[in-house]
Parts: structure tokens; C-alpha cells; sequence
């Protein structure tokens, strides 16, 4: 039972969760000729060479593998952007809601597959080391603000690498009572 | 966050058109993480998987077919990896059941409302299995024990619930988010002055609750599980 997780915890494992992220879109720039791909999960292309076409990562990615074509990193994987995020993440305990659900899958992803598509390579992946470290350690330090009269809790701009940690520790801890909405409303 | 009245029952055009759009895939891996999450089992999305197979067997067809008629090697092996991916998530849908299956089989054939949630081949596995796992421990242990306690049930006679049945726990939290803007969610747990207070959803916001307070709108497909 390969990548299955425990379902005791109810945790997507971390091949589970690349597995999901695999399905976002990115925009690709294909360098050969090929019809449009039918797929179960949705059509792609048809892919003409220098034209970008947009397709699911693991697409974009199985192309990269045998040089088919070249990934155009998303918007938010820019040194500009991610410095505005970090020093967002910095300034306030609130998450910040400009990078998606799945940015640490996808990031490492491309960093993995497509590392010669990323401009500045190195300072994006230190400022998103960087950046995940702050939200982790927001989300440490919210899960201990947690007592035994909340009813739920309602959190912004979690992804999904965080939601596994939150998990882990509220299942646990035996919980009577659950989490009132007013002392974490964020 | 002024109305408390439930917006939007009748589906707009747009909403209506993303449901054309979405996918048997993007259905199944929905169905996938909500049974992945949630603590007890759900019901078996039996169209669904219907659908998923039936599309699974055309495009394996279609892949042999191109395989000998010397298509192009490479967007042969995309569809396979095509094919591959929905395999898994099929699979692992059924896995998580059996599991849950395995797991809880005694409290699933107590209620009907549950048994009636698994497919036929779920019954069948299930009622193979009870009568297995009773046989055994009736061979192995309960024969030898003082009669009162020779139950696979209770604990003894003089028990008064079933109290040697795993149940899942509902009170466990689990992640969920809302399609829509949900008002007047009941929460059935929580200290005793808190329950009268009713609790609202905020589309796309993901919370943290007590599964058993937003069960009913889990099984009626108006929150997913994450």
C-alpha cells in the first residue's frame, strides 16, 4: 500500500499531496509538434512549438523529462514577489493569502524537474525555504493559543503542507471541547 | 455576512457551466479526499465510479489499439500516465473503504443507514469478513471463556451496549471548506452554552471543526473535506 497514508490521522501523505498538486495548471512552452491529448482527466493541447500552451504539472513536467518543451515558472515564483511575501509573512501574524494552496508541492516540483526555467533559481528557493519556515512558525505558535472552549476554528490562507501539521497535533490531543471561533478569527 | 437566508439554491450560469466542466476525475478525487477524511464511511458514489470505469476501459482500449498501430511513442506514454493517475485515484478510493470497512465492519452491519452505504461488492466483502472474524474468535478464545462472556459484542451479560464495537470517532476535527455561504450550522458539540449559537461559513475559508456538527452537509455535498 504504497503512499497511503495512515487513516487513522486522516493525513494526506506528502506523495498524496504532490500527487494533487500535479493536476494545477502551468503554462508551458513546447518545442514539438503534437495534436491535441484527450485524456480521462481533461484535453490538452495541441502543442505547437514557441506557442504556450497551459497543462497540468505532471504533464508539463513528464514533457521537461524528455526535453519537449520548457515550464514558465507561475507569476508568484518571482525574487520580487516572494520578497513582498516574505516581508508580508515578516511583518504580521497573519498569513498572507498570495501564495496557493499547494506552493510548497509545486515549488518543489519545478525546483526538482525544471530548475533551468527558474530565473534567479537560488534566491527562490531560499525565499521560499525562508517564507515557509515564518508560516510554520505562525502556525506553532496559533495551535498553542488553542484551549478547550472553542467550538471551531476558521483559518485563512492555510496550505496544504501546514494543514497536515495542524492536523497531526489536534488529533492528537483529546478534544472535549473544541475551538471558539472568536479567539482565533483571523 | 448580513442575511443569514441560504443564497443561491438554484445554480446561476456560471456555477451551472463549471458543473458541465468538471470532470468525473475532479468528482472521483473530490469523493477521494472526503472519504480520506472523514472519520465514519460515506456513501458509495456508485454512478460515479460507474462513469470513472467505464471511461477507464474505453481509454485502455484505445491506448492498445494506438500501442499496435505504432502511434507516437510519446503521446502514447502520456496516456498511459494519463490512465495511471485515474487508476490510482480509483484504487485508492476503494482502499480507504475497505479499510474503513475492515475496520468498523461490526457498527456499519448494526444501522442500516450505513450498511446501505456500501456497494454490493462492499456488503459481500463485509459480511465475509464478520462471519471470518467471528468464526475465528468463537474458535479461538470466546469458546473457552465462562459463558457470560463469550460475546463478540460485549464485553459480558450484563453489558447494556454493544461495547466491544469499534465505532468511528465523529467528534474527531477534521478540515473542511464550503462551497458556498452556509448559515445556521448546529453545532452539536461544545460547552453546554455554546450549542444554541449558530455557526456560519464563509465560501472558500477553510475550518476546523467537529466533524459531527457539519455531518449532514458532508453527506449532502455542500462542504468538502480536505
Amino acid at each position: 500500500m504504497a503512499g497511503q497514508s495512515d487513516p487513522e490521522l486522516s493525513l494526506f501523505s506528502a506523495e498524496e499531496l504532490e500527487f494533487i498538486a500535479e493536476d494545477e495548471i502551468v503554462d508551458i512552452v513546447p518545442n514539438l509538434k503534437m495534436g491535441p491529448l484527450n485524456f480521462i482527466s481533461g484535453d490538452f493541447g495541441p502543442f505547437i512549438p514557441q506557442i504556450v500552451a497551459q497543462v497540468p504539472l505532471w504533464l508539463a513536467v513528464a514533457l521537461k523529462k524528455r526535453g519537449k518543451c520548457s515550464i514558465c515558472p507561475p507569476q508568484w515564483m518571482s525574487v520580487e514577489k516572494l520578497t513582498q511575501v516574505l516581508e508580508a509573512e515578516r511583518n504580521s501574524q497573519e498569513m498572507s493569502e498570495q501564495l496557493p494552496f499547494h506552493y510548497v508541492e509545486i515549488s518543489r516540483l519545478l525546483f526538482d524537474h525544471a530548475n533551468d526555467d527558474i530565473s534567479d533559481a537560488y534566491m527562490v528557493r531560499s525565499l521560499i525555504e525562508d517564507i515557509r519556515d515564518v508560516r510554520f512558525h505562525k502556525v506553532e505558535t496559533d495551535l498553542e493559543a488553542f484551549n478547550g472552549r472553542t467550538i471551531a476554528v476558521k483559518i485563512k490562507n492555510l496550505s496544504a503542507m501546514e494543514v497536515n501539521i495542524v492536523i497531526s497535533v489536534l488529533s492528537n490531543v483529546h478534544f472535549h471541547y473544541i475551538i471558539s471561533p472568536r479567539q482565533l478569527r483571523r | 455576512m448580513a442575511s443569514s437566508s441560504m443564497e443561491g439554491s438554484m445554480p446561476t450560469m456560471d456555477e451551472y457551466e463549471a458543473l458541465l466542466s468538471t470532470t468525473d476525475v475532479e468528482l472521483l478525487k473530490r469523493a477521494w479526499r472526503s472519504e480520506k477524511a472523514a472519520p465514519e464511511i460515506l456513501r458509495y458514489d456508485f454512478d460515479l465510479v460507474g462513469r470513472v470505469t467505464e471511461q477507464l476501459q474505453l481509454m485502455e482500449e484505445t491506448v492498445d489499439e494506438k500501442s499496435t498501430s505504432g502511434a507516437d511513442p510519446l503521446s502514447l506514454s502520456l496516456y498511459q500516465m494519463d490512465l495511471d493517475r485515474t487508476l490510482f485515484l480509483l484504487r485508492s478510493y476503494l482502499r480507504i473503504r475497505i479499510q474503513k470497512i475492515e475496520k468498523y465492519m461490526f457498527h456499519i452491519r448494526k444501522s442500516d443507514e450505513l450498511w446501505n452505504r456500501l456497494s454490493k461488492g462492499e456488503k459481500d466483502f463485509a459480511s465475509r469478513c464478520i462471519d471470518d472474524l467471528k468464526h475465528h474468535l468463537e474458535e479461538s478464545v470466546l469458546s473457552k471463556l465462562p459463558e457470560n462472556y463469550q460475546s463478540v459484542e460485549k464485553q459480558s451479560v450484563i453489558s447494556e451496549e454493544d461495547d466491544m464495537v469499534p465505532e468511528p470517532r465523529l467528534d474527531t476535527f477534521v478540515l473542511c471548506r464550503s462551497k458556498e455561504y452556509l448559515s445556521g450550522i448546529q453545532l452539536e458539540d461544545g460547552p453546554v452554552e455554546d450549542r444554541s449559537k449558530l455557526f456560519e461559513m464563509e465560501p472558500g475559508v477553510l475550518y476546523f471543526i467537529c466533524y459531527k456538527s457539519i455531518k449532514p452537509l458532508v453527506e449532502s455535498g455542500k462542504i468538502d473535506l480536505l
